[in-house]
């Protein structure tokens, strides 16, 4: 059931980010999970720390085909490479995309605050959380161009986390 | 009349997509300031005079609330209309920039409408 909610937040959080900023329609693909994330990769991908009641990361992934086609309609300016304008938009589209995920899934997880995003754009390369969960991973289409939106989430174990666990289980009706 | 406007948003796509948003929301823009935070919000604000801030929330070295609260301490700044443009989703957070004295709230995303409904009143 907790899944179902993180993937109904992702959806609703993309896709109100593409509609309204962007003026793209994403179709959303089918969730699933992921244990590892071994697989080499081309392109940019973003990413943001979650830290609360619950902590992880989030992730989004797309080619740099994408990346450009997202910054384009964002900045409304046309981008032939991958420069740090458009590694900033991107950034700017992981902060959106999960900070409204966090707002979305709050009441369930508990209060959390968002890192500053982190953009890599390359080919050939791996990205790996030690998180031991798996991650939540929802596919977008646009065309012929997917983009993933990845979430891992487990309990915190600091101070800050039970006393969050604490007080979202008192308010509960 | 041009209006002045201070953004005052750690993203720079951010602050190059409100200035399109005011003109596509018939602001006539005058000079248009940047600041990546509050504090240096604060310093670009100096003398120059403004007719409208635009902030955001969560920003490193002085967030959004502290920089509004600032302002509103300011004799000289303190009925300059300010709009906080976030993700923060917060209620308490909501609650404490319009207790702060913020005009008005907008969440991202955002459209150009959405910001125009917002500046109906205030500038």
């Amino acid at each position: 059931m907790e899944n179902e909610k993180l993937i109904a937040g992702i959806c609703s959080a993309t896709g109100e980010v593409f509609s309204m900023m962007l003026g793209i329609e994403l179709q959303n693909g089918e969730s699933h999970q992921e244990t590892a994330d071994d697989e080499s990769f081309d392109g940019v991908v973003g990413l943001i720390g979650l830290a609360g009641a619950w902590v992880g990361a989030g992730r989004l992934s797309c080619s740099a085909e994408f990346a450009m086609q997202v910054s384009t309609a964002l900045l409304a300016t046309p981008y032939e490479s991958v420069n740090a304008e458009v590694l900033d938009a991107m950034a700017e589209v992981t902060n959106m995309i999960f900070g409204n995920v966090k707002t979305n899934i709050e009441e369930e997880y508990g209060a959390m605050g968002l890192s500053i995003p982190t953009v890599i754009y390359g080919r050939n390369y791996k990205a790996r959380s030690v998180s031991s969960s798996g991650w939540t991973v929802v596919p977008f289409f646009c065309g012929k161009e997917r983009m993933d939106v990845k979430i891992c989430l487990a309990p915190g174990s600091g101070a800050f986390a039970r006393a969050e666990q604490i007080v979202h289980q008192a308010l509960r009706p | 009349m041009a209006l002045d406007v201070l953004i005052v948003d750690d993203s720079a796509a951010i602050r190059k997509i409100l200035q399109r948003v005011l003109v596509q929301a018939d602001v006539m823009l005058g000079k248009v300031f940047e600041a990546n935070d509050g504090q240096e919000a604060l310093e670009k604000l100096g003398s120059n005079k403004v007719g409208l801030i635009l902030s955001d929330i969560n920003m490193p070295n002085m967030d959004g609330l502290e920089f509004l609260a600032r302002i509103r301490a300011d004799e000289q700044w303190k009925n300059v209309p300010i709009v906080m443009i976030t993700t923060e989703g917060s209620q308490n957070k909501v609650m404490q920039a319009l207790q702060l004295g913020a005009n008005g709230y907008v969440r991202k995303p955002f459209t150009a409408e959405q910001i125009k409904e917002k500046l109906v009143g205030i500038i």
